[in-house]
């Protein structure tokens, strides 16, 4: 250190700290920031690779450039969230004609679906993919999810979200099956009969209380079957026929006589 | 109680083609011998079975105190089910098994004598009945009540009288609220900001999107003394529309604000809050008895047994932006009833 002290003085010296003030600051730079250049262009790629798998697997109804037309929605500005939950849940590509797309396996593995989100994501702006900490169930308040679903959803989705009917064969799927990312990605986009929960309704962290009450439901009902979750017509329905039935059985047993 | 049943004999009148004027007695049914009675064999299993029908009630037991001291419900769900799978499956084991097991016992080991008991006359006998007649008068004599006037007037108004202090205020608390104008009137009034179910934040037009659905309260709805009964008659569903899709009376066109709409969330048909909204045909089900309204339409009625359309809530915003109603309800919110309309 004593060498380097004795020539601060240097002529040199300021040339010195100067260069090595620019490296420092382009090596920070370099390692804070993401490469704009190199991003921009896997995203270019992945742009690409979706309008591919669009033009063979969606054009057909939405459009060749996603316009979509009478009867079927266009797809500028429904972003990328819209995509990844229609195509990872299977309703998209649409199966047949009907009331509703129904939920299947989903054609398309994830990398080729978040090139599709990419492609339509590029088309106009629209909700994006939620990240994973948004949807963690673990950092949501389950208490007060259930009382935003009790206002919000349960009307349709039932009370822990098993499912029920809509009008002229159209229903609200059961969430059982569902990740937290497509419950999410759900409220943001409004799929299908279902309205939007925009972030001024429902906020990201009370959507993510909503996904940590979903999450508890999956682990059952502490008191043994649930007979579905329908509510009080499926219970009915076993009262009436399996325990009066029962009862109906022993009464005959004590009556008849024996051999 | 006999054991023959000569006295269920009755005479049987024939008419003239023969067949009885009555159904005959049939008579009980021939004795059936049981297996366990002549074959010492089947006695001795049906014994087995009655004696394993107690031991499965004995085991149960045993197994309700195991589960119940070594599988508590503890935190878990899973650990809750298991307990109480437990705990039933063992409990119905311990207690079915001994009804089992009696009744099996009665049916096949013991006796099966068959006997007969005779219904006797309601009738009381006339020596019991000229008794009891002549105990009555003699108390009657003996109280003096046919030539005590005032008395008996008395006894029979006491009598009278004093149920009521059973009956009134009873069907005082049942009736006592007549006053129907407290169904008429709502929390809405002029300038009240539309807030969010539950949590009464207030709500900016600009963040009612397309498509999307708001679950509304009146503002400072927590602060009133009955709350959840101005709650059930307030709640609101608004909705934003696109306006070339709306359908709108002209007296009507500042009811709504920007092609956002709000109506009454209670049912007309039976009060259900109706909120099944389908953002893509506009309509809305009651889920009760599949009433459906169009929301771009006034709430019209499409489909279902409600009679008329969900009132619509005036809205329009201040001058925060803020969504706030022009008015109460036009009419009585929710299900008919016969005063609605005076």
């Amino acid at each position: 250190m004593k060498a380097i002290a004795a020539r601060r003085n240097h002529r040199f010296a300021p040339v010195v700290l100067l260069l090595l003030a620019l490296l420092v600051t382009g090596g920070v730079y370099a390692a804070l920031m993401p490469s704009p250049a190199v991003a921009a262009a896997a995203d270019q790629s992945d742009i690409e690779g979706g309008k591919a798998l669009f033009r063979a697997n969606c054009a057909t109804c939405h459009g060749p450039s996603a316009e979509g037309r009478e009867g079927v929605p266009s797809l500028v500005g429904v972003g990328a969230a819209s995509v990844d939950f229609q195509v990872s849940t299977g309703r998209m590509p649409m199966q047949q004609n009907g009331p509703q797309a129904a939920a299947k396996p989903p054609q398309f593995d994830e990398e080729q679906i978040s090139q599709l989100a990419a492609y339509v994501a590029s088309l106009g702006p629209g909700p994006a993919i939620p990240p994973q900490e948004q949807v963690d169930p673990a950092g949501g308040d389950a208490a007060n999810g259930m009382a935003l679903f009790r206002t919000n959803c349960a009307m349709c989705h039932g009370s822990i979200g098993k499912g029920g009917a809509l009008s002229e064969g159209k229903y609200a799927p059961s969430l059982a099956g569902s990740t937290p990312t497509q419950i999410y990605e759900a409220m943001v986009t409004g799929p299908q009969s279902m309205p939007v929960f925009n972030d001024a309704n429902l906020s990201p962290d009370e959507k993510q209380d909503i996904i940590a009450f979903l999450e508890e439901q999956k682990a059952g009902s502490p008191g043994g079957t649930d007979l579905g979750a329908i509510g009080p017509v499926a219970e009915g329905l076993w009262v009436w026929v399996v325990g009066i039935g029962l009862l109906i059985g022993c009464a005959v047993w004590i009556g008849a006589k024996s051999s | 109680m006999t054991t023959d049943n000569s006295s269920t004999e009755v005479e049987v009148r024939r008419d003239a083609s023969g067949l009885p004027e009555r159904f005959e007695n049939p008579g009980l049914a021939p004795h059936q011998e049981r297996m366990a009675d002549n074959d010492p064999v089947a006695d001795k299993r049906a014994e087995r079975q009655v004696v394993i029908l107690f031991a499965l009630s004995v085991l149960g037991t045993i197994g309700f105190l195991v589960a119940y001291f070594l599988v508590p419900p503890g935190e878990t769900v899973a650990s809750m089910r298991l307990s109480n799978l437990l705990l039933g499956t063992t409990l119905f084991l311990g207690m079915f098994s001994i009804g089992a097991a009696a009744v099996h016992w009665a049916k096949v080991l013991m006796s099966d004598h068959e006997r007969q008991e005779q219904r006797h006359p309601q009738r009381s006998d006339e020596k019991v009945r000229a008794e009891a007649i002549a105990q009555l008068k003699d108390g009657a004599e003996d109280s003096g009540i046919a030539r005590r006037g005032v008395l008996k007037g008395a006894v029979v108004t006491a009598l009278a009288l004093a149920p009521l202090s059973i009956v009134v205020p009873l069907v005082g608390e049942v009736g006592g609220d007549w006053n129907v104008s407290k169904f008429r009137h709502t929390l809405w009034k002029q300038g009240k900001k539309l807030t969010r179910d539950p949590s009464g934040e207030p709500i900016r037009a600009s963040e009612v999107t397309v498509g999307s659905v708001f679950h509304v309260i009146p503002e400072g709805l927590r602060d009133e003394e009955l709350w959840i009964e101005e709650k059930a008659k307030a709640i609101v569903l608004m909705v934003r529309i696109d306006p070339n899709d709306l359908t709108e009376r002209e007296e009507r066109k500042d009811w709504s604000y920007e092609g956002i709409v709000a109506y009454s969330k209670v049912c007309t048909h039976v009060g259900c809050p109706v909120a099944l909204y389908e953002q893509q045909t506009h309509h809305l089900l009651c889920p009760c008895h599949q009433s459906t309204f169009d929301m771009a339409n006034e709430a019209r009625v499409v489909f279902g047994p409600a009679s008329r359309p969900l009132p619509q809530l005036p809205i329009t915003v201040d001058d925060e932006g803020y969504l706030v109603a022009r008015s109460d309800f036009h009419e009585p919110i929710g299900p008919s009833y016969w005063e609605r309309l005076k």
